[in-house]
């Protein structure tokens, strides 16, 4: 396996024994994640996302198949594994009737670090996180915002170089995801690898270097998150002119540009591949060529777009 | 050794978070003191029927009483380990290197230390109505009850482990707990038992445990139902051990 990648798998398995028969939750994966890039795992709820990061993270052992994370085999090392990782998980992990300050102090000794260590080292995070006003109240006092931001202190205390982040800011409000988001960006520029999983598009979008697009345990799409929107289907944008429709259509169709020119409804639509490199052209030719030009819009396809080719489905309904 | 400092790691923790919650130590004093006074009385007559150990009364029964404790105070210990699974907290501590056997290890000498806590108050409260003891004996019934708390304190967090949930936990632990008790002699003396209830309560460790607690508080420590009972239990919590921290190893949770 190539340790240039902080994770590596090769097909990764794990079936559950259920009443109902065996359940592949996670039917032969295979991913990379180079070092220091934001990686997302995409898919509706059940899809296999938390099996295969509590299989990344040696929570769980797989069924069969190999893996290599952070520098480490997954299977014959895992001690060296979680000595690299950090972990958030849904549910965090702090007992409420201790401070958070002391739940990060105990967890800075979980790794290794000595009391002095894990008492500076927990201030720094508490600072950094904004945590100021609530570290010395027991964690079940927090706000979701706090106790989350908690739990991500936790996972970095020991200074990790791959964090595992499971539905990081689910059950937030808007501004608490905002600002989770900045944070996960800050551990990028850190230097710090971050595995997440998400059901949320936007946050997928917003946040992830690469992703990939998991349903029923297997990967059905990856790349970056304009890779995976170009396959699907290029932009579009939408003209409408006044006049002659089918003369601003021609001239439109003609340019290299624009892969395809339709007319629909009484506006022109244009499919091209950068839609925003190709609006400020549009613009200029039609008002060169004395076009009455009335609107214009830029529409891009979307995750769901992708999701929806990829399986069928769209993952806004089954997120629901 | 890691295993060492991860087990100090871990019992400083809880330990910790026993001294925040004090009241629970005290409250499972209770159920032994209610027998203490509300049940023990009653032995005085039964004392003089044939069967009945020599001591007198509060000698032949606080001694029981003591493993009593142990059991229950041991057994029901699961309970935390669930609310724990519940909030992520087992989850958390898995992923970190901190070594699985100090995982169990922590908590158990937690419990273990609740109990010796526990047994030596109720052995102070059981002095004013008559019973006798003797320090060495007292350490000797220490060591067991250390013993018995590893014991049910482990297969505990292994069951807690495997069954995840309070609802199929507490039925569970009062089915098995009660024939442990009642066949162990510690309400009354198995002398005072037919053949058939005697063969049967052989076979329950608990039994052996309660002879030896009994032979011990009466100064007859070199009673090879002392051997016994230590022997059994040692060699039942050692198992108990390597058990439940190979379920804290594989915990999915």
């Amino acid at each position: 396996m190539d340790t240039n990648h902080i994770i590596e798998t090769n097909d990764l398995r794990r079936t559950f024994k259920t009443r109902q028969g065996p359940l592949k939750a996670v039917a032969g994966l295979d991913l990379c994640v180079a070092p220091g890039e934001i990686f997302g795992f995409l898919g509706p709820n059940g899809a296999g996302k938390t099996t295969t990061l509590r299989m990344l993270s040696t929570l769980l052992p797989p069924t069969s198949g190999r893996a290599s994370v952070a520098g480490c085999d997954l299977l014959r090392e895992p001690q060296q594994v979680r000595e690299r990782i950090g972990f958030v998980g849904q549910r965090g992990g702090s007992d409420p009737a201790v401070s958070g300050r002391n739940e990060l102090v105990f967890q800075g000794r979980c790794y290794g670090m000595s009391n002095a260590e894990a008492w500076r080292r927990a201030a720094e995070l508490i600072t950094t996180l904004e945590l100021e006003s609530c570290a010395d109240r027991p964690t079940g006092s927090y706000s979701g915002g706090q106790g989350r931001r908690l739990d991500i202190a936790m996972g970095l205390i020991h200074r990790p170089r791959l964090v595992f982040l499971d539905e990081p800011t689910s059950g937030l409000d808007p501004q608490g995801r905002a600002r989770l988001w900045e944070e996960i960006r800050r551990l990028r520029r850190e230097g710090m690898s971050v595995f997440l999983t998400t059901h949320y598009l936007e946050e997928a979008d917003a946040l992830c270097d690469r992703l990939a697009i998991i349903d029923h345990g297997k990967i059905v799409a990856e790349g970056t998150p304009d890779q995976l929107k170009r396959q699907i289907a290029g932009d579009v944008v939408k003209v409408g002119v006044g006049g002659n429709q089918e003369a601003a259509l021609e001239l439109l169709g003609g340019q290299p540009y624009v892969r395809e020119a339709t007319s629909r409804d009484g506006a022109l639509r244009l499919a091209v591949d950068h839609g925003e490199a190709v609006m400020p052209a549009i613009l200029r030719l039609l008002d060169g060529a004395g076009f009455d030009l009335q609107t214009i819009s830029l529409s891009r396809p979307s995750l769901d777009d992708v999701f929806l080719r990829m399986t069928g489905r769209s993952l806004r309904e089954t997120a629901a | 050794m890691k295993t060492l400092r991860d087990s100090w790691l871990v019992f400083h923790r809880y330990v910790g978070l026993t001294l925040r919650n004090p009241a629970w130590v005290v409250i499972g004093l209770i159920q032994p003191l209610l027998y203490l006074t509300l049940f023990a009385p009653l032995l005085k007559s039964v004392a003089r029927a044939p069967g009945f150990p020599s001591g007198g009364a509060f000698n032949v029964f606080v001694p029981g009483l003591v493993i009593q404790l142990g059991l229950f105070g041991a057994a029901f210990v699961g309970f935390g380990l669930i609310s724990e699974l519940r909030l992520g907290v087992v989850e958390r501590l898995r992923v970190t290197p901190v070594s699985r056997l100090a995982l169990l290890l922590g908590r158990a000498l937690r419990d273990v230390a609740n109990l010796l806590v526990g047994s030596v108050l109720l052995i102070l409260l059981s002095i004013p109505f008559g019973l006798v003891v003797h320090p060495v004996g007292l350490l000797v019934v220490l060591g067991l009850q250390a013993l018995i708390g590893m014991l049910f304190g482990s297969l505990s967090y292994a069951l807690a482990l495997w069954l995840k949930s309070e609802d199929s936990f507490a039925p569970l632990l009062t089915t098995a707990t009660l024939p442990l008790l009642l066949l162990s002699g510690v309400l009354l003396p198995l002398s005072l038992a037919p053949d058939w209830l005697r063969a049967i309560a052989a076979a329950n460790p608990l039994a052996y445990a309660v002879d030896a607690s009994r032979a011990v508080f009466n100064d007859h420590l070199s009673d090879t139902s002392v051997i016994k009972g230590v022997a059994i239990m040692a060699v039942l919590a050692t198992a108990a051990v390597v058990t439940a921290a190979r379920s804290f190893a594989r915990a999915v949770a």
